[in-house]
């Protein structure tokens, strides 16, 4: 039911919804958990673009992470899916009804670990959705067992010390053919915001790699993945606003060279303002010098790491076109002529 | 020894005529083409009106390894596997236990170039100097073998009295109508037809003569069957991870849909995702159905193990899907081109917790059609996977059956709620039992109502969809799906019983054992008359209760080594249990109606 546009009432947005509207249950996730800021910048997101909940589903796999579809956008079919599975069931809904807007949650042990094949699959059919890692170093629902992202060397009080080099989940999207792949950090909403707005244009699969604070597990000061590490070394690429379609450019004028506009998929476009000199994120070999190199030199950089809006996605490539959740019995089953002649290469 | 001298061998003497009632089988290795020999056999047989069935047995390698192709040309119509009378012995590497495999009275066709040959006093040996007939061909050399095959159907064709004109027809059909083809394979069956009704001399029994007893049949796999019934169920999603015996399911699936799947702009009204695995394929089938697709996925028992975790998710979660398995012999890689009866006990209670699923035993092509439309109408009533359950026997080799009825009943959609709906009704709940029958409304994603929307999860949940762990709510919902079972089972196809008013004795069978089962009861009419219930779906009706209370003993029949079927009617006809025997037995081959008779004799103490 489309609701009337609003008339007086200010707090309504463009799809007559106030932002309550687009509130979930209650979490039930631990006071503090970046989980659940991530979740209030979705909601906050949703209204601010004026979202139809019905035109969006929520999807997820198994954890803490994954159960945050449940407490945004109560007014949106969600699917809590097997751990590790979610790209799956998300490709199935999308040739289903290609039309409809998809936000994925996981976090690092469901895509890292046990989802990892489905999560480079999912990247090389280029699904069109966003998919959020709440990423915490830890399975928070099991108790803090370290997780693939874990830093080598990490010490935590349940886990021990973890001995292994860390999965980096947008190098490995970036190699398996993502072509929006940004890292976030649950403590800077603006930005998680912006970078959420500018997924949520994009033609294929967006990856949002949200580090996340697990404060239960994983929150020492010195672990990269807590709240004080981030807040004292996050690194910003860039400053970016995102700017609807519609929108005339709203930002300050600059120089010439400071910042980048790009345009996405659907019109809108994304300002860049480098905060680091000559940062190309649409270089794909660019960007994957510089996740090296962070990692390499443990930097927590953050941003639009690339960006690239010229692979169809899966239901382009598929040629799809009417939803095929909505073809007519007409069309679902072709006539009885139709069978005979079949039938007749078989006579 | 000379081709000729062989020929005039000391043989046996001319037997009485034996028309339309033997069995042949080619022997060939792998990989050299021999397929479209054999099936232009199959297809002539089947043009000259005479019942006929091929089975290809062969190993899993893909190249250079045995082969066999048997084909049973019966005038009573039987088409359970029999051992071969007639040899084509076209694979060096096997010719030795190939012919010591013939009954005596049996003949040898055999490629010259095989050294070595097995001498048997008792068999009617034809040379066939195959490499002769290509011999001044303009044929490119690499398609020699595969033409050099089409000798023996050339011989064959001289020896059975097979008119050259309908081997034409049946390589016209074989070469979709390309001339050039049809006329280089028919030209070397010609010459090597010539070449033998000059050069040899009929001393064999075996003949055949045309009936009309295929006219209006169709000759096509289970699998082809199957996918094109799927197409007609109107699948629109399909995923799958290759595995044999299903991959030539998908293959007919993609062929089926190209064909016949397009809007007025000629956009494709499917997608077929090869998945990464079984496990994506099964999560791609679930996502589709549950945003309201009807979509598939074709596996067999490795694929299904992969597919547990997601099978337990849509049955709890309540999402239509629809899962053909194969059945091949497991398990692991097990015997990976062998048929079986292997996955009943676990397609049926597949998953974790408690969890059981409609199931659907096709036994022939017919059936294999039917059910692939009919699955998706039960998956979608229902709302839950159901399974298909064929074998590799059924799936890949080519079966006679009746041109398919179309669906006699438009597409049943199930309990799907519009935003209209959802406004009148003023009340959402997902899965409250609001019709007493078990089942709950649904709603898909894109419903424009704001009261469309709930939250899919496998974890406890009440009738409103949302989280729960309450012991109530969790025993109120396993209830329900335990009603909504009750509700399938009066909703799956019938089984079919044949009666025998004298029987004392009751047979249940599912699936391809039907045709050995068959035939060995009309040879057991006089000795051990029986009556017969083949069973097309779990879980059972009322009336597998009330067929083995009328028998003394009733023998479950099956290819497997435990009784699958056996274990699960005594499971579920608890009073009756004492009643049924198992009759189970797996090595990898259909069943022979042989087999079937002496285990039946011995088991009666008749032998
Ligand atoms: C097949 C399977 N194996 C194991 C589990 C148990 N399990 C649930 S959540 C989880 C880890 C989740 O970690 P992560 O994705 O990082 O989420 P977080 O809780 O940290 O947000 C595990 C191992 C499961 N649910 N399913
Ligand atoms: S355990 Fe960690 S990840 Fe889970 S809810 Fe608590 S803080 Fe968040
Ligand atoms: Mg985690």
């Amino acid at each position: 039911m489309e609701n009337p546009l609003p008339t007086t009432a200010p707090k309504l947005n463009l799809a007559g919804l106030s932002k309550k509207d687009y509130d979930g249950a209650p979490s039930t996730l631990c006071k503090g958990c970046g989980h659940n800021s991530i979740s209030s910048q979705i909601v906050q997101v949703a209204f601010e673009l004026s979202l139809r909940p019905h035109q969006v589903i929520k999807l997820s796999g198994i954890g803490c992470s994954s159960k945050s579809p449940a407490y945004f956008l109560g007014m949106s079919h969600g699917f809590n899916a097997l751990h590790g599975r979610m790209p799956s069931v998300a490709t199935g809904a999308l040739l289903a009804n290609h039309t409809l807007r998809a936000i994925g949650v996981s976090g690092d042990g469901d895509t890292g670990s046990i989802g990892l094949g489905q999560f480079k699959h999912l990247m090389r059919r280029n699904l069109r959705m966003v998919y959020i890692i709440e990423n915490n170093g830890v399975y928070g629902l099991t108790k803090g067992q370290f997780s693939a992202t874990a830093e080598e060397g990490l010490r935590l009080k349940y886990a021990g010390e973890n001995p292994f080099p860390p999965v980096d989940l947008c190098l490995e999207a970036l190699v398996a053919g993502c072509g929006f792949v940004a890292r976030s950090f649950a403590g800077d909403a603006k930005q998680v915001r912006e970078l959420l707005k500018a997924a949520l244009s994009h033609r294929g699969t967006a990856v949002l790699d949200i580090i996340s604070p697990c404060v239960t597990f994983n929150n020492e000061d010195d672990s990269p993945k807590s709240y004080g590490y981030g807040t004292k070394h996050e690194k910003p690429l860039h400053e970016l606003g995102f700017i609807p379609p519609a929108e005339e450019i709203a930002i300050e004028p600059m120089q010439p060279g400071e910042y980048r506009l790009v345009e996405l998929h659907d019109g809108s476009r994304i300002a860049l303002r480098n905060l680091e000199a000559d940062y190309d994120p649409t270089d794909k070999t660019v960007a994957l010098r510089r996740l090296l190199e962070a990692q390499e030199k443990q930097e927590f950089i953050t941003g639009l790491i690339y960006y690239n809006p010229h692979r169809p996605n899966l239901a382009e490539v598929e040629g799809l076109h009417t939803p095929l959740a909505h073809l007519s019995p007409e069309q679902l089953r072709p006539s009885p002529a139709a069978l005979a002649a079949v039938l007749q290469d078989y006579a | 020894m000379s081709v000729l001298e062989h020929a005039q061998m000391a043989q046996p003497a001319i037997q009485s005529p034996i028309v339309n009632d033997f069995s042949l089988v080619v022997a060939t290795a792998n990989g050299t083409g021999s397929q479209t020999a054999n099936l232009t056999l199959l297809r002539s047989f089947f043009k000259l009106g005479i019942p006929v069935h091929g089975k290809n047995i062969f190993p899993s390698n893909i190249q250079g390894m045995p082969t066999w192709y048997h084909i049973r040309v019966s005038h009573q119509g039987y088409v359970a596997r029999k051992p071969s009378e007639i040899l084509v012995a076209f694979n060096p590497a096997t010719a030795q236990e190939d012919v010591a495999a013939l009954p005596s009275g049996g003949v040898c066709l055999y490629h010259t170039e095989i050294k070595n040959l097995p001498q048997r006093s008792d068999l009617v040996y034809y040379p066939i100097p195959a490499g002769e007939f290509l011999a001044g061909m303009d044929i490119p050399v690499k398609r020699k073998p595969y033409l050099a095959n089409m000798a023996y159907v050339g011989v064959l064709a001289w020896m059975l009295d097979l008119p050259l004109e309908v081997v034409a027809e049946a390589l016209g059909a074989q070469f979709a109508q390309r001339a050039k083809l049809v006329e280089s394979n028919l030209e070397v069956v010609r010459r090597a037809q010539a070449w033998a009704a000059q050069n040899l001399q009929k001393r064999d029994p075996y003949r055949l003569e045309p009936m009309n007893k295929t006219e209006g049949l169709i000759l096509m796999t289970g699998n082809e069957a199957g996918a094109l019934g799927a197409v007609f169920g109107g699948v629109s999603v399909a995923a799958w991870y290759p595995i044999t015996p299903s991959t030539s399911f998908m293959d007919a699936l993609k062929e089926f849909l190209a064909r016949l799947r397009k809007d007025e702009q000629g956009h494709p009204t499917y997608a077929v995702v090869q998945a990464e695995d079984e496990l994506a394929a099964a999560g791609i089938v679930m996502g589709a159905g549950w945003a309201g697709a009807r979509a598939l996925t074709a596996t067999s028992g490795p694929g299904i193990s992969l597919m547990a975790e997601f099978v337990s998710y849509g049955y709890y979660a309540e999402i239509p899907a629809v899962i053909w398995d194969i059945q091949r012999v497991g398990p692991s890689t097990g015997l990976p081109t062998r048929t079986s009866q292997g996955d009943l006990l676990f397609t049926y209670y597949l998953g974790h917790g408690d969890t059981k699923h409609p199931v659907l035993l096709p036994s022939s092509i017919e059936e294999c059609f039917e059910f692939g439309w009919k699955a998706f109408d039960l998956a979608e009533e229902l709302q839950t996977p159901v399974f298909v359950l064929s074998d590799l026997d059924l799936g890949m080799n080519n079966w006679m059956g009746r041109p398919f009825d179309y669906p006699n009943q438009p597409l049943q959609r199930g309990k799907v709620l519009s935003a209209q709906e959802l406004e009148a009704l003023g009340y959402f709940a997902r899965y409250k039992d609001v019709d007493g029958d078990g089942i709950p409304y649904r709603t898909l994603p894109g419903t424009p109502h704001p009261m469309a929307a709930y939250f899919t999860r496998g974890s406890g949940h009440n009738e409103q969809a949302q989280y729960s762990e309450r012991p109530e709510d969790w025993v109120r919902n396993m209830a329900r799906l335990a009603r909504k079972f009750e509700t399938a089972r009066k909703r799956m196809p019938p089984p079919v019983i044949q009666a025998h008013p004298q029987a004392r004795i009751g047979l249940i069978a599912f699936g391809t054992t039907r045709y050995a089962i068959e035939e060995a009861r009309d040879r057991l009419a006089e000795r051990l008359p029986t009556s017969f219930l083949r069973l097309r779906a779990l879980p059972i009706g009322p009336e597998v209760g009330e067929f083995v209370a009328a028998h003394e003993r009733v023998y479950v029949i099956e290819l497997n080594r435990d009784g699958q079927l056996c274990a699960i009617l005594q499971n579920e006809l608890p009073e009756l249990a004492s009643r049924l025997y198992p009759i189970a037995y797996l090595d990898g081959l259909p069943l022979t109606a042989q087999w079937v008779l002496e285990e039946l004799l011995k088991r009666e103490a008749l032998q």
